[in-house]
């Protein structure tokens, strides 16, 4: 993974450019190597860069008068949050302002009747539920980082969660943000109330991971918490019979609260480290959780159950009461540090495929383990078929994280081939970048680059992310009108 | 001229031609909603209701995959069959204009992103929009998003282009997320109260833990016009609240929601079939504001704002309003001469914050009057550089949403 080359003229004017910051948010400029050590990475800690400089605004007005400085004289800027991200998005450029949005991190309106929320992008995931837990509201999307990830990092990054398939991603529960440009211009996209009209920029704004803008305050949706929620344990003896169990639950019109999946390496780390209560000598462990009011839970736990016996499942067992429920979690939610008490680095992936694949796509990647010489435990996201293989290595011996990375590879570009995407969840980052190709046409992304171009044509926000090679928007622009041979000549012409 | 591709490929030709002659197209699939936005002159038509059919469906993915021209009904039938449906509840407005009921395609619900009652719990069609084939105004076909449900591999532009009302790429290929139908709906009515305090009770229906999918109020003009005997008969103004779910899910969530907001009010449920139809008299709105004489605004602010803005109009023009989306979508019916009541609505909305679009006057009311709500500077200048970078020429729908656009 290559970053791009630094700027030397910026470098040389490193001292000019932390002044002119430290006049912008005076006492907010972090420069010293040491104290800026915290933010050479994020959570994919395989890639580490000190950035230029670091600035931590307080203020709208201060983000866009540091964008505005920048822009006027070609700086790059790289937005971070909570430095959570799990493909790179917050990876520090070294000739880059890196823009530290933490200490936004007051909520400012709560509004139940309405069912919203006004926050600052720096109050964490967790953050948010927390502050409406007393009217009986929480913020659905949950990331497993939702105790340290921030809301603006969710926005940039467009973050699920285990509770995605019935309520949707990060999208699909923002209203409105205030949002900084490049330039300092300051724009507010959508609100408190539903599908504001004019072109959706709110709609890609979310997911653009820090390309578009710097998020400056968010409005999200609040649900009512679930009366009740319990949650079934299923063991299957084959992966192929535990998919065709998820397959089955959703033709029956179930759409879980979670639908999870563990293949064995994966439950036996977690039940190692955590002491769940999970079968050892399954292939596949299902948790399906069913959440709302307790007649309809009762009544769907029941078809569930008849549903995994029908499929072949060789255990199951219903949470008896709320300990139980989140005990069944806990093995899952832990199922990340409980691989990395096996193995001293992990890549964790992030593919989606159609579900009827998981078989194929599980054997194949046996076959890369082999080839690699590389461990994986695969969790998965079932119900929408959001795969999380970990792939086990250590970046202490020669060799490996460039295996790893070429293991991470083989998986995604296999998600791809069998009609899936290199990434349901976590982005695209530094870490997927580029595999684009595999994906999506040079044509295709360039209707992308299209649109950074329409908000950020010099290319200064978060550079080095998300596309494999920033062509120049005067290129992109370039109109090729078609003259002389064409293909159907029979069409009527102007 | 009518220019009507059979394929993509066709289709990339038709839009490169036009770019060739700067010739600007009117894109049409069923033509239902030709009298929504700015009137336009084109030299051309792109007729693209002969791209139909369904091409992928894959009812245990969740997952539909149809070419854009291809009829809502045809979709709706094909998901209904395997017991599914196209969550966002996609209203059918073209007899609003005069069009035919059930006329409407696919492409023409995601372009003009519409969505019905159930918008509140299960998001609008952009929402359910996964993926997209299409031509932009350059000529150049290219697709965006995915065919998987969770994806969030580059910037998604199918957000973008549902709701650009065809400014932006003419769509012939759209993937779109299913979902199950319920088993069961009922319908709680509340009969007899005014707007804020049907307002305020659905609120508190939609803060409770039930579940609710459906929030409207239909003041008691509106109520009598429905073909629903029992809101018809009420002889009062009816608020009505929907749950959905599995058979005995549905019973205890009606009988608490009774027992939460009845008090103080008279109450009966709708079931089954009666409740189907109200939600789809609420959905469609043209039966329950069936003046053609009159202007029609859909605002949409935040919900409890909803019935001083309905207020505000009705003290300064004769009104009649449907809410919907518990407080926070307003139809407003007002009379069709001057400027439509422009000045009045969009003063009222802008007090609280919102938009207001002006879905049906005359055309020449909407020549002079924005049917879109007017932006921000800031705001106007970036969207104009997202068409200048997905339309130069502007040969795509120009200037339907606003004239620069």
């Amino acid at each position: 993974m290559k970053m791009p080359e630094p700027d030397a003229g910026t470098l040389a004017r490193r001292d000019a450019i932390v002044a002119a910051l430290a006049a912008i948010v005076p006492g907010g400029v972090i420069d010293r190597p040491d104290a800026m050590r915290v933010y050479e990475t994020d959570a994919l800690t395989a890639y580490r860069q000190m950035p230029l400089v670091v600035v931590l605004p307080e203020t709208t007005e201060q983000v866009a008068a540091v964008l505005r400085w920048c822009h006027a004289h070609k700086v790059k800027v790289v937005p971070r949050g909570a430095g959570t991200s799990l493909s790179g998005g917050a990876l520090p450029l070294a000739d880059g302002v890196l823009l530290g949005m933490a200490k936004f991190n007051r909520v400012l309106r709560i509004d139940a009747a309405d069912r919203v929320a006004v926050v600052q992008p720096g109050v964490t995931n967790l953050g948010i539920s927390q502050a409406v837990a007393h009217l009986g509201f929480y913020y659905a999307p949950d990331p497993s980082s939702q105790i340290a990830c921030t809301i603006g990092g969710n926005v940039a990054e467009n973050s699920g969660g285990v509770h995605c398939l019935k309520y949707g991603l990060t999208t699909n529960n923002v209203l409105g943000v205030e949002l900084v440009l490049i330039t300092g211009e300051v724009v507010r996209l959508g609100g408190r109330h539903l599908d504001a009209e004019g072109y959706d920029l709110l709609g890609v704004v979310v997911g653009s991971e820090g390309l578009l803008g710097v998020v400056t305050e968010v409005t999200v949706r609040i649900l009512p918490k679930p009366a009740s929620a319990r949650a079934v344990l299923i063991g299957f003896a084959t992966s192929e019979a535990a998919g065709d169990c998820v397959a089955a639950i959703i033709a029956a019109g179930i759409i879980p609260g979670g639908m999870e999946m563990m293949d064995r390496p994966a439950i036996h780390a977690a039940e190692d480290f955590v002491h769940a209560g999970y079968p050892r000598d399954v292939e596949a462990l299902l948790i399906v959780e069913l959440d709302g009011p307790p007649a309809e839970v009762d009544h769907l736990i029941g078809s569930v159950e008849a549903i995994a016996r029908a499929k072949g499942a060789v255990m199951q067992r219903v949470s008896a009461d709320e300990a139980e429920r989140l005990t069944f979690w806990a093995g899952r939610k832990a199922a990340f540090p409980a691989v990395g008490r096996i193995s001293p680095d992990y890549f964790c992936m992030d593919g989606t495929i159609p579900r009827r694949r998981l078989p194929e796509v599980l054997t194949a990647m046996r076959e890369m383990e082999t080839r690699h010489g590389l461990r994986v435990a695969n969790v998965f996201h079932a119900g929408d078929g959001n795969l999380h293989p970990l792939i086990l290595y250590d970046a202490n011996r020669p060799g490996e994280l460039e295996r790893a990375e070429a293991f991470g590879a083989d998986i995604l570009r296999l998600c791809v081939a069998v009609g899936g995407v290199l990434t349901g969840e976590h982005g695209v980052g530094v870490e997927k970048r580029d595999l684009m190709g595999t994906m999506f046409s040079d044509v295709d992304l360039a209707h992308q680059q299209r649109l950074k171009c329409a908000f950020d044509p010099d290319g200064l926000l978060n550079p080095g992310k998300v596309f494999p090679t920033l062509h120049r928007c005067a290129e992109l622009g370039r109109l090729h009108v078609s003259g002389g041979k064409l293909p159907f000549p029979d069409l009527p012409r102007f | 001229m009518i220019l009507k591709p059979d394929d993509a490929a066709r289709l990339a030709e038709m839009v490169a031609g036009a770019l060739a002659e700067g010739a600007p197209l009117e894109i049409v699939g069923g033509g239902t909603k030709r009298g929504l936005g700015r009137p336009m002159q084109t030299r051309a038509t792109l007729d693209l209701s002969g791209l139909a059919g369904v091409t992928l469906y894959e009812p245990d993915e969740l997952v539909l995959s149809a070419h854009a021209g291809t009829r809502l009904a045809d979709i709706e039938a094909a998901v209904a069959a395997q017991g599914q449906m196209l969550a966002f509840e996609p209203p059918d407005l073209g007899p609003l204009w005069g069009a035919a009921v059930g006329a409407q395609t696919i492409g023409g619900v995601l372009a003009t992103n519409l969505a019905g009652p159930r918008r509140i719990k299960a998001g609008a069609a952009r929402d359910h929009f996964l993926g997209a084939e299409a031509v932009g105004g350059r000529g150049e076909a290219f697709k965006a998003g995915g065919r998987v449900v969770k994806n969030v591999t580059g910037y998604d532009l199918c957000k973008l282009f549902a709701g650009s009302h065809g400014t932006l790429v003419a769509l012939h290929g759209v993937t779109l997320k299913v979902m199950p139908m319920p088993e069961k709906t009922r319908t709680v009515l509340l009969l007899g109260l005014e707007p804020a305090a049907a307002v305020a009770a659905l609120a508190a229906a939609l803060g409770s833990a039930h579940e609710v999918s459906g929030a409207a109020h239909l003041p008691a003009s509106l109520a009598r016009r429905s073909a629903v005997d029992l809101v018809a008969r009420a002889g009062a103004a009816v608020t009505a609240v929907r749950v959905e779910g599995p058979g005995p899910s549905v019973a205890v969530r009606c009988a608490a929601l009774r027992e939460q907001l009845g008090r103080g009010a008279e109450a009966a449920e709708l079931h089954s079939m009666r409740s189907l139809a109200l939600w789809r008299e609420v959905r469609d709105v043209a039966s329950l504001l069936p003046d053609v004489t009159a202007a029609l605004w859909r605002v949409s602010v935040a919900p409890s704002d909803g019935p001083a803005v309905a207020a505000a109009v009705a003290a300064r023009a004769p009104t009649e309003v449907l809410f919907d989306w518990g407080g926070g979508l307003l139809w407003l019916a007002v009379p069709g001469t001057g400027d439509a009541g422009a000045a009045i609505v969009r003063a009222a909305v802008d007090a609280v914050g919102g938009h207001a679009t002006l879905v049906r006057a005359d055309a020449a009311v909407r020549a002079v009057v924005p049917p879109f709500h007017p932006q921000p500077a800031a705001l106007a200048a970036l969207s104009r550089r997202v068409k200048d970078q997905f339309d130069p020429r502007r040969i795509l729908n120009p200037g339907r949403m606003a004239a620069d656009l």
